[in-house]
C-alpha cells in the first residue's frame, strides 16, 4: 500500500513524476533502454526500432485525435511527406541528420495545417473523411511526381551519418531513434500540462464551451493538427532512415488506420496509451509469426493462414477493445497499479 | 472530339454510377436510422459477392437460387452484426461506433480469405451478353443491365419506404429517436431490421459490381467512392446519394477515361473536397446546428 505521497504545492501536484517511486522506475526504464542493443540480436533491435518509431506517430495521432478529439485518417500520408523530405534532403543536400528531420517534421506540420483548415467548418466523420482525401492526394503526388519523388519506384537514399560514423544496421540507428522518442514523447506529456494542452481537452469535451471559455477554435485546432504531423513528419523521418528506401506504397491508408487502432486499443486521450497501443499493435503480428513457426511442423497450412488471421485479430482488437475496454491499455494498466496501491484493501 | 467516344464513356459512367447510388442508398439508409456511418459497407459488398461465388460456382446451385441465397445470407450476416457488436456501442462516441466498422471491415476481409483464398476472381456470367446501342454509342451489355436492375432495386426501396408501414416506421426513427420509441414503434427492431436491409441491398451491389470486375477480397475499396458519394450527396439525404452516385461515376469514368486510371480516385476526391468547401453538410445534407 502506497502511503505518505501528500502534495504541499501546486507544483508538485502537476508533477510529472509525483513519486520517488515512479522517478525510480522512470530511471531504470531509461537505463534499460540505454543499455538494450548491447543485450539484443539484430532482430530484435529492428523490432524496437519499429515499435519506437511507431511510437513517435501514435503519440502525435493521440495529440489530434484523443486529446483534441479530431479524427484523422491522414497520419500514414504525413509519415510519407516526412520521409520523402528526409531522403531528397539526404541525396540532394545531404545536411545533418537532425536539420532533415526537423524540416521534415515542419513540412508535414504545414500540410498538416492545410488538411486541418476544413476542421472548423466540418467536424466528426465529415473531417474524418476528408482527411481521407488529404491522403489520397499525397499518395497521388508521391506516386505521380516523377521528377521529385522518384515515382512508383521510390528514392533509395544513404544511411544516416555522424561525424563520419554511418548509421547503417538496425542497432545502430536505435542511437537515433530512441533519443528523439523519449524526447517526443516527454514533450507530448509535458504539453498537456500547459496552457496549449489543457485548450486541447477542452475542445475535445465540448467545442463550442471551450470557444466561449475563450479559446480561439481555429487557432488550436489548426494548432493540434500541426503538432500532430509534425509528429508524423519526424516518424516519417525515422522511418525512411530506418528503412532507407521510400517508395508511394509505404504510406498506405491501412497504415494510418493502423495509427488509429492503436490508440484505441492503447487508450484515447493518455500519453502512456499511445506507448502500450503502439507497442502491443505492432508486437501482435509478430507473435502470430511465432505462433506459426512453431505450428508449421504439424500443421502446413500454418503460413497460408497467417496472413488473414492478422488482419482479422487487427479488426478483432479494434472491436473487442471498443467494446469491453473503450479506456484501452491504459486503464488496464492503471487498474493493477490501483490494486497494488490499495492493496491488502479492495479497491 | 469524338463525340461518340464521349457519350459512350458517359453511358458507362452513368452505368457505374447507377451502383454507387444503389450502394450509397444502402450507406444513407444506415446513417439516417442509427446514425451509424457504416465503413463497412465495401466489404459487406465484397462479402455478398463472395457468398454468390461460393453458391454459384462452389456449390454449382442455378444463378436464380444463388442470387437470392447470396442476399439472404448477406442479410442474415448484417443482423448477426447488428445485434453483436453494433447494439452494444449504442450512445458511444460516433467515432467509437466509426472505427468499430472499420474493425468490422478488416475482419470481414480476413474471413473472406480463410474461406475463398486471396487471389482475385471472376463470377459465372449470368447476364445477357448482346451488345446494346443507344443511338450509335455502344454500352457493354454487362454495365447496361447492371444500371437497369440498380435503377428498378432503387426505384422498389423508394416505394417501399413511402407506402410500407415499416418503411414509415423507419423514416420516423431517422426523424427522432426518443419520439418514435414513445409511439409505439420498436427502435431496436427498426435498428436490427435496417442492417438486414442495407447488407441485402450491398449483397446485391456487390453481385453486380463483382459480375462487371470481377471480385477480390480489396474489392472493399470500392466503399471509399461510395463514401464520397454519401459525402458529396449529404449524408443524411435519399436523393443526394442518387444524384451523387451519377455523379461520382460520370466523373469518375472521365478521368478514368482521359487523364488516365490513376486519376480515377484522385478525381472523385477532389470533387469531395470541393464539396466539403463549398458546402460542408453535402449538397442536399441537413446542417445540423448545435446548441449548448
Amino acid at each position: 500500500m502506497r502511503i505518505g505521497t501528500v502534495k504541499e504545492s501546486y507544483i508538485a501536484d502537476a508533477a510529472l513524476f509525483d513519486t520517488k517511486v515512479q522517478r525510480g522506475w522512470m530511471f531504470a526504464l531509461l537505463a534499460g533502454l540505454l543499455l538494450l542493443p548491447f543485450f539484443t540480436g539484430q532482430y530484435a533491435s529492428y523490432l524496437v526500432c519499429l515499435v519506437l518509431i511507431n511510437i513517435v506517430s501514435t503519440a502525435g495521432l493521440n495529440i489530434l485525435t484523443g486529446f483534441t478529439g479530431l479524427v484523422s485518417l491522414g497520419q500514414a500520408a504525413f509519415m510519407g511527406v516526412g520521409a520523402y523530405t528526409v531522403a531528397l534532403m539526404e541525396i540532394k543536400l545531404g545536411t545533418p541528420f537532425l536539420l532533415n528531420l526537423l524540416v521534415a517534421g515542419g513540412l508535414a506540420a504545414v500540410i498538416g495545417i492545410v488538411v486541418g483548415l476544413p476542421s472548423l467548418r466540418v467536424k466528426g466523420l465529415y473531417l474524418a473523411i476528408a482527411t481521407i482525401a488529404a491522403s489520397v492526394i499525397l499518395h497521388f503526388v508521391f506516386a505521380n511526381w516523377t521528377s521529385v519523388t522518384g515515382g512508383v519506384s521510390g528514392l533509395s537514399m544513404p544511411p544516416a551519418s555522424l561525424f563520419g560514423f554511418e548509421f547503417i544496421q538496425p542497432d545502430q540507428v536505435y542511437w537515433i531513434i530512441m533519443p528523439i522518442t523519449v524526447i517526443m514523447l516527454f514533450g507530448a506529456a509535458n504539453l498537456f500540462r500547459t496552457r496549449i494542452g489543457r485548450a486541447f481537452i477542452a475542445i475535445r469535451d465540448r467545442d463550442i464551451s471551450a470557444e466561449v471559455l475563450g479559446i480561439r477554435l481555429l487557432r488550436y485546432k489548426l494548432l493540434s493538427f500541426a503538432i500532430s504531423s509534425f509528429y508524423a513528419g519526424v516518424a516519417g523521418g525515422l522511418w525512411a532512415y530506418f528503412f532507407r528506401v521510400v517508395t508511394p506504397e509505404s504510406f498506405p491508408l491501412t497504415m494510418s488506420i493502423f495509427f488509429l487502432a492503436a490508440i484505441i486499443v492503447g487508450g484515447m486521450g493518455s500519453i502512456l496509451g499511445s506507448v502500450l497501443g503502439a507497442v502491443f499493435m505492432t508486437m501482435v503480428p509478430e507473435v502470430l509469426k511465432m505462433m506459426v513457426g512453431v505450428l508449421s511442423p504439424i500443421w502446413p497450412d500454418a503460413v497460408a493462414v497467417m496472413s488473414p488471421v492478422r488482419i482479422i485479430v487487427f479488426g478483432g482488437l479494434i472491436i473487442i477493445f471498443l467494446i469491453f475496454e473503450p479506456d484501452g491499455l491504459a486503464e488496464i494498466w492503471r487498474n493493477i497499479r490501483r490494486f497494488f496501491h490499495l492493496w491488502p484493501f479492495k479497491t | 472530339m469524338d463525340w461518340l467516344f464521349f457519350s459512350e464513356i458517359g453511358l458507362a459512367g452513368l452505368g457505374s454510377g447507377g451502383l454507387y447510388a444503389l450502394t450509397g442508398l444502402a450507406l444513407v439508409l444506415i446513417y439516417k436510422a442509427t446514425r451509424v456511418v457504416n465503413m463497412a459497407i465495401g466489404e459487406i459488398l465484397m462479402l455478398g459477392a463472395y457468398v454468390f461465388m461460393g453458391f454459384s460456382a462452389g456449390l454449382a446451385l442455378p444463378i436464380w437460387a444463388s442470387i437470392i441465397l447470396a442476399i439472404l445470407v448477406t442479410g442474415l450476416v448484417g443482423g448477426v452484426v447488428e445485434r453483436a457488436i453494433i447494439r452494444p456501442m449504442l450512445g458511444e462516441s460516433a467515432i467509437s461506433i466509426f472505427m468499430i466498422t472499420i474493425g468490422l471491415g478488416s475482419v470481414l476481409i480476413g474471413v473472406v480469405e480463410i474461406i475463398w483464398g486471396a487471389n482475385p476472381q471472376r463470377l459465372i456470367e449470368f447476364m445477357p451478353k448482346d451488345p446494346i446501342f443507344i443511338l450509335d454509342a455502344y454500352l457493354s451489355p454487362k454495365v447496361g443491365y447492371a444500371f437497369l436492375i440498380a435503377a428498378i432495386v432503387v426505384g422498389l426501396f423508394l416505394i417501399i419506404f413511402r407506402t410500407w408501414r415499416g418503411g414509415v416506421a423507419l423514416r420516423a426513427t431517422a426523424g427522432d429517436q426518443a419520439a418514435a420509441y414513445s409511439m409505439g414503434i420498436n427502435v431496436p427492431k427498426v435498428f436490427s431490421s435496417v442492417w438486414v436491409l442495407t447488407s441485402m441491398i450491398a449483397a446485391g451491389a456487390g453481385i453486380l459490381v463483382g459480375s462487371i470486375g470481377g471480385i477480390s477480397p480489396d474489392m472493399g475499396v470500392y466503399g471509399l467512392s461510395v463514401l464520397v458519394v454519401v459525402i458529396v450527396g449529404g449524408l443524411d439525404s435519399l436523393l443526394g446519394a442518387l444524384i451523387a452516385g451519377i455523379l461520382v461515376g460520370l466523373i469518375e469514368t472521365y478521368a478514368g477515361a482521359y487523364l488516365g486510371g490513376e486519376f480515377k480516385m484522385l478525381a472523385t476526391f477532389m470533387l469531395l473536397v470541393v464539396v466539403l468547401v463549398i458546402r460542408p453538410y453535402g449538397l442536399f445534407g441537413t446542417h445540423e446546428i448545435e446548441r449548448l
